[in-house]
């Protein structure tokens, strides 16, 4: 009787004892299908080797109010074990040598590539995150059965891109340029879009910018963004609901080609192959030209990533997971779930042989040496929020590009004084 | 003489103590943290910079008109629609109730549901409302695309739905009026627009008050139905201030969307005091 009391003690004391060191780690990630896809994949795959270790995934909205919940979360100490948010210029706004925990003792940091680790550092070689998802270009997304028809080259240049729209416009009655200004961020494409030509003509822009010195208004180069987009506006390229369409009937017109170029980022092939699948390979990529031949590349956006909170009891374990994260078998997970929509940035991390045409005609930007170029606000922590209304302004003929250009202006120098960044 | 309150001065309180911490302590921090540079980590101390910048942001003056034109034009369309509709819903029409509850029923409705409603009968080509006007010939305009329409089209919306909440105030005040007015001047020969002019407008001036101070302020303070109809676009030709201190809030520039609340509030004291103060006056003891 006894000796059963006492086996019975020692298997509840095992089971206990198994309790505590089963873990579960929390995380915050944003709504996006992209982010859901990889979490889910990337924490199945962890669970399966770690069987110890479970997961509870919280989701958060994007946009501004997302920004809201991750400050506010941090600075009252609720954050989750691990989150995701932007790498860059929104990424130093979390002031990560206060908040975050610093990731430099991974194994696997080696793998994470040079330029994505630049934009979750802080200014003492301190790492703070790892990537879930590719690498985007900015550039112009096209339909390629209207580039055939009319035997259209893709442009090297400027001009050649605005010698393509004459030739649509003129031959088809497809919109040449799609616009969508119910969603105000997508019209800052072509502004935002054209670093790498800013880059090649003024290289010391992105410093000279953040100590105060240069500015849009002043510096051709830059102003340039602005300039394209009332060009475009003036010309009458744009399609005729500009004004009230949406990201998704964007995505919908060069899909079906009822538009030809829609400047934006290349997570929106992600979006093609789940609205559209028989149509991606219909959509094709291309940089947004510039002033010359030479100079041609494209502008990069780096990656979101996941961070640790200097609040979390679990860091060790969450260090465990960045690093899992951080290898290509982890790597492997994400791609397998959400497919390839870009360069991932995690060594040893292959893409499928297949990947949608516009993946292929961005690849080559990133194989050769000085092709791509971060865009602005991954070298710099200077970026004013009013860009989306003044770039809608230029491209609805409201404002012209000077004048919006100057705006800009003011509007960063109020963020970098509210930032307390110094010289400002 | 000033009568004794039958009840301690503890019973107040309760009310006292939640007053104090949900309203009066906030309202004074306000004051303090619109003098700082305040993110979610820290609050340094800026001085009046947040009011200098609020000042000199370009697009404020425009907010400022917007939100002076936009509470004009809908206090004066609420009041003018919502007496008519009061004289209307009182004269004994058929299915009288029926429309009354037609009437208010917007008010009931969520003001973000309206918007997004009306943002889509509002869409230049597949919107209801300029399918129906090209079905008589007509090609409507772009209500909420035409930078110089876009603040129009949302009062005109917010009219339609606030303009049962006049009309309820309205009926209220109209049911006070002794009938004997009526009888006495339809006795001395007053026409239809004589009893109208002479006698309901000026008994029914205390609704109008009510009407006029309530649609005045929530037409400067207005923010849901501007957001979710327009976010203050195209550009910036539909913000309003709340609107533009909104998006200070969404930058995370908290300070500075503090102050902003600070001008606002100075701003709708400024204007409807006075206000109440001289359509008080006017009031006749009736």
């Amino acid at each position: 009787m006894k000796a059963r009391f006492t086996s019975l003690t020692a298997m509840a004391l095992a089971l206990g004892a198994t309790g505590v060191s089963a873990q579960e780690l929390s995380i915050l990630i944003d709504n996006t299908p992209a982010s859901s896809g990889a979490f889910t994949a990337l924490t199945e795959a962890y669970t399966a080797k770690n069987p110890d270790v479970t997961f509870d995934i919280e989701v958060r909205p994007g946009g501004g109010e997302g920004d809201n919940i991750v400050k506010t979360r941090l600075a009252t100490g609720e954050m989750t074990d691990i989150f995701s948010y932007n790498s860059g210029s929104l990424f130093q706004a979390l002031r990560p040598s206060r908040t975050l925990v610093p990731i430099n003792d991974i194994p696997n940091l080696d793998n994470l590539n040079e330029s994505f680790l630049q934009t979750v550092a802080d200014g003492d070689g301190n790492y703070y995150g790892v990537p879930y998802e590719a690498a985007m270009g900015g550039g112009i997304l096209y339909h390629v059965p209207t580039y055939e028809e009319l035997g259209l080259e893709v442009p090297q240049t400027w001009d050649e891109f605005m010698a393509n729209n004459a030739a649509i416009a003129e031959q088809t009655d497809k919109a040449p340029v799609i616009q969508t200004y119910r969603d105000t961020w997508t019209s800052q494409l072509f502004v935002l879009a054209d670093y790498y030509n800013v880059q090649s003509q003024e290289p010391g822009f992105a410093d000279a910018y953040t100590a105060n010195e240069a500015k849009y208004a002043t510096t051709p180069a830059a102003q340039a963004g602005f300039a394209r987009l009332q060009e475009v506006y003036e010309a009458g390229y744009l399609n005729e609901d500009f004004g009230a369409a949406n990201f998704d009937d964007g995505v919908r017109m060069v899909a079906t080609g009822e538009g030809v170029h829609y400047p934006m980022l290349t997570f929106s092939l992600a979006n093609i192959e789940q609205n559209y699948p028989d149509l991606i390979d219909d959509v094709g990529f291309f940089a947004q030209p510039g002033e010359s031949v030479d100079a041609n590349g494209l502008t990069i956006w780096l990656p979101a990533a996941a961070y640790i909170p200097q609040t979390s009891e679990n860091v060790e374990a969450a260090k465990d997971f960045l690093n899992f994260m951080a290898s290509s078998e982890g790597c492997a997970a994400i791609v397998s779930a959400n497919g390839a929509t870009g360069p991932m940035l995690v060594e040893g991390c292959e893409l499928p042989d297949s990947v949608p045409r516009a993946v292929s005609d961005m690849l080559p930007y990133f194989n050769e040496e000085g092709r791509t170029a971060p865009a602005l606000e991954f070298l710099s922590p200077v970026k004013g929020p009013a860009l989306e209304q003044l770039t809608v302004e230029v491209g609805s003929g409201i404002r012209d590009a000077q004048s919006a250009a100057e705006l800009y202006d003011a509007d960063v120098t109020k963020q970098a004084r509210q930032l307390g960044l110094p010289n400002w | 003489m000033t009568q004794k309150s039958p009840y301690p001065y503890w019973f107040f309180l309760p009310a006292a103590v939640i007053f104090l911490g949900l309203f009066i302590v906030p309202t004074v921090a306000s004051f303090y943290f619109s003098l700082t540079y305040w993110d979610p980590f820290e609050a340094r101390f800026a001085g009046w910079d947040n009011y200098v910048q609020f000042f000199s942001e370009p697009f404020l003056i425009r907010g400022t008109l917007n939100t002076l034109f936009f509470a004009f034009v809908t206090s004066v369309l609420k009041t003018i629609l919502g007496l008519l509709l009061a004289v209307l819903l009182t004269s004994g029409i058929f299915g009288q109730s029926f429309l009354r509850s037609v009437v208010f029923f917007p008010v009931l409705v969520s003001t973000i549901g309206v918007g997004i409603l009306f943002q889509e009968l509002m869409h230049p080509t597949e919107g209801a409302i300029n399918v129906a006007l090209a079905a008589i010939g007509i090609d409507g305009p772009g209500w909420l695309t035409n930078p110089s329409l876009a603040l129009f089209s949302v009062a005109l919306v917010d009219v339609w739905r606030g303009v049962g909440l006049a009309t309820l105030i309205y009926i209220a005040g109209l049911s006070t009026i002794p009938n004997d007015y009526y009888e006495a001047a339809r006795i001395d020969g007053a026409t239809r627009w004589q009893l109208f002019w002479r006698v309901t407008v000026p008994l029914v001036w205390p609704a109008t008050t009510t009407v006029i101070i309530l649609s005045l302020i929530g037409g400067l303070r207005l923010f849901d139905l501007v957001w979710a109809m327009t976010r203050g676009g195209p550009g910036f030709s539909s913000d309003v201030l709340a609107s533009v201190i909104y998006k200070q809030y969404q930058a995370g520039f908290w300070g500075l969307s503090t102050a902003g609340n600070v001008i606002l509030f100075l701003l709708i004291a400024l204007i409807v005091a006075p206000l109440a103060w001289w359509l008080n006056s006017k009031e006749l003891d009736a």
